[in-house]
């Protein structure tokens, strides 16, 4: 009925239409300096590891370097300790390591909650699930002493036991989602063909369930690289720092002294992966979020 | 770049149940298989979940050093914590940074959602510009920001001096209250466009037809703001206030990265105090007992939260 109305109400339609480009402009250019000043700081860090020596320890102002580009800040953190690649292939370990365990265990759990029936099945996904409310901070004394017992204290291999398990609730969840939205039909014709057990799991549901795979999958990559309380209190050997935990001891400063360019250097290796997965995965970040959030 | 658009099935993200009578075919068949799937998740979270849940519980009535044998010593841990004054300190600060994080966060946040909720040319730049930050740890940004605040080589110092703000450099970790809303501030930078994106979905959810009317019938911005914007997002927004809550209840990263828990030992964080008394001192028995503390306090104010958000639907 408005729908009707509306060629009869030019007066009312008119003015809005001619304010449009007002409104525009001024969406944009307030929008526009948010957005500069969000992505600001990114910017910024990233420029000012660029300058060398003789500039890093001095205020960004301006931002840019200003005596030549140059990689020193990197070159002195590759000097640091084992070297900035040390560091990084440790992060990169724990971080695929965490990535592959999640996907693997999760899927199976996807699978396993949505096509069978089991005792305590209800149980288990409630205690799965029930894991997020539980901050993971509050437990990290006794999860110190177990990992001791098993041998993994100050390991990367024990970092990734923990981050998998952190990454449970929402990643068994996803991928129970996602195998309950594959029509049983599909499974039903393969079946008929002969295909049962993994191989119906790896090559019948595995590319139906692809995009639930990456969210799982990226999350666990970006929340591995990142954290830093649980390798902070589980590494004590700093050959086998991740790199937040190496650059907290490269801000600490030796001898009193901080090589801020050295920290900007750290910063942006930590930051660029993340960037670029999420730019180019940002459909399956933005999906997972809002899938978790739901919940 | 496409720019973050949100999925049409966002609101119906949880798929409906698998139809029972397939499962009943197959039930006297796999009776076990299923539980062979699982067990993998199952073995982790109990594992590194439940035991260690439990162990807390264990370890907190007990005097448990690093070396040598724990020894029971009861309630004596609950007791020595009602008198500990920093613990309760540092929850008192969690508590104030809980307040004006969630309230600069929920503020942001909604904001940015009402800029960039419509689809615009360019709105989907907008947004992912905004969401950046959310994308890099906890620890970069913390780093970035201890950077950026030093009065030596940071910006914010030497900007203020360039503009004639301040006489001088002003060291802003040096003293509580700038070292503070400079902490504040980089985590309302960091996590505004994560409210956003959740705030957002609430915010497509209504009805274009709904404030059309009330624009036709004269209701103004503010109005059309406070009585169908408001009401409809209710549930996003409560969802982006408990995980905000909880999220800054927890705060450590920040805190210990940036400040070190100082000027004057007064930034101290709940978690952090925790941290000290656990791996600093090494009272794994005491920190356990202040672990359980913040574990009910975090349950009471989830419940809190949710209740509240509750009564008020069952008013309407």
């Amino acid at each position: 009925m408005t729908r009707a109305a509306e060629p009869s109400l030019p007066d009312r339609a008119r003015p809005r239409r001619s304010g449009i480009p007002l409104h525009a402009a001024l969406f944009h250019l307030t929008a526009a300096v948010v957005a500069a000043l969000f992505l600001a700081p990114i910017v910024l860090v990233v420029l000012a590891s660029l300058r060398p020596a003789s500039e890093a320890g001095a205020p960004p102002l301006p931002p840019w370097p200003t005596t030549g580009l140059s990689t020193e800040s990197y070159g002195r953190l590759e000097a640091f300790g084992d070297g900035l690649l040390h560091y990084a292939g440790n992060s990169l370990f724990v971080a695929l390591g965490t990535t592959i365990l999640t996907i693997l265990v999760s899927v199976l759990a996807g699978y396993g909650f949505s096509r069978f029936r089991f005792p305590m099945k209800k149980l288990a996904f409630v205690l799965i699930l029930s894991t997020i409310m539980i901050p993971f901070q509050s437990i990290l004394t006794p999860l110190f002493l177990i990992l001791a017992k098993l041998g993994l204290q100050n390991t990367l291999t024990g970092l990734i036991l923990l981050y998998a398990t952190l990454q449970l609730p929402f990643s068994v969840f996803m991928m129970r989602n996602a195998f309950d939205a594959v029509p049983k039909e599909i499974e039903e014709a393969a079946r008929v063909d002969g295909v049962t057990g993994l191989r119906m799991l790896v090559f019948v549901m595995g590319p139906l369930i692809l995009p639930g795979i990456v969210s799982v999958g990226l999350f666990a990559f970006l929340n591995a690289w990142n954290e830093f309380l649980a390798a902070l209190v589980l590494l004590t050997d700093q050959s086998r720092y991740t790199l937040p935990v190496l650059m907290n001891a490269v801000r600490s400063g030796r001898y009193g002294a901080v090589d801020w360019g050295a920290v900007q250097a750290g910063v942006t290796v930590m930051m660029i992966p993340c960037l670029l997965l999420f730019l180019t995965l940002q459909r399956f970040y933005i999906r997972g979020l809002t899938a978790g959030a739901v919940k | 770049m496409s720019g973050i658009t949100l999925p049409s099935t966002a609101t119906s993200a949880v798929a409906p149940a698998v139809p029972a009578p397939v499962r009943k075919s197959r039930r006297r068949r796999h009776d076990w298989t299923g539980l062979v799937y699982v067990a993998p998740a199952l073995v982790l979270v109990v594992g590194f979940f439940l035991v260690p849940l439990c162990m807390t519980a264990w370890m907190s009535l007990h005097n448990w050093p690093l070396m040598g044998n724990p020894r029971w010593i009861g309630t004596a841990n609950y007791k020595a914590l009602w008198s500990d004054y920093n613990f309760w300190n540092a929850l008192l600060f969690t508590l104030r940074y809980t307040v004006a994080a969630t309230a600069g966060l929920m503020l942001v946040g909604l904001a940015l959602a009402l800029l960039v909720e419509k689809p615009r040319r360019m709105a989907g730049f907008y947004r992912t510009a905004f969401f950046m930050p959310v994308v890099i740890g906890f620890a970069s940004a913390s780093l970035l920001w201890a950077w950026l605040s030093n009065v030596d080589s940071g910006l914010f110092s030497a900007l203020a001096q360039a503009f004639g703000l301040t006489e001088g450099r002003v060291n802003l970790l040096a003293t509580f209250e700038p070292a503070f809303w400079s902490v504040t501030i980089m985590v309302i930078w960091k996590m505004a466009g994560f409210y956003m994106v959740i705030l957002m979905s609430g915010l497509q959810a209504i009805p274009p037809d709904y404030l059309e009317a009330a624009r036709i019938d004269g209701a103004g911005f503010l109005q059309r703001f406070r009585h169908i914007t408001l009401p409809l997002i209710r549930r996003p927004f409560a969802l982006a206030l408990i995980l905000c809550v909880s999220g800054s209840m927890l705060a450590f990263d920040h805190f210990y990265i940036i400040l070190a828990g100082g000027p004057q030992n007064r930034t101290i964080t709940a978690v952090y105090w925790i941290f000290n008394q656990s791996f600093v001192s090494f009272r794994l028995g005491y920190g356990a007992a202040l672990s359980m503390v913040l574990l009910a306090i975090l349950v009471v104010l989830s419940v809190i939260q949710l209740r509240l958000l509750r009564d008020r639907e069952d008013a309407r």
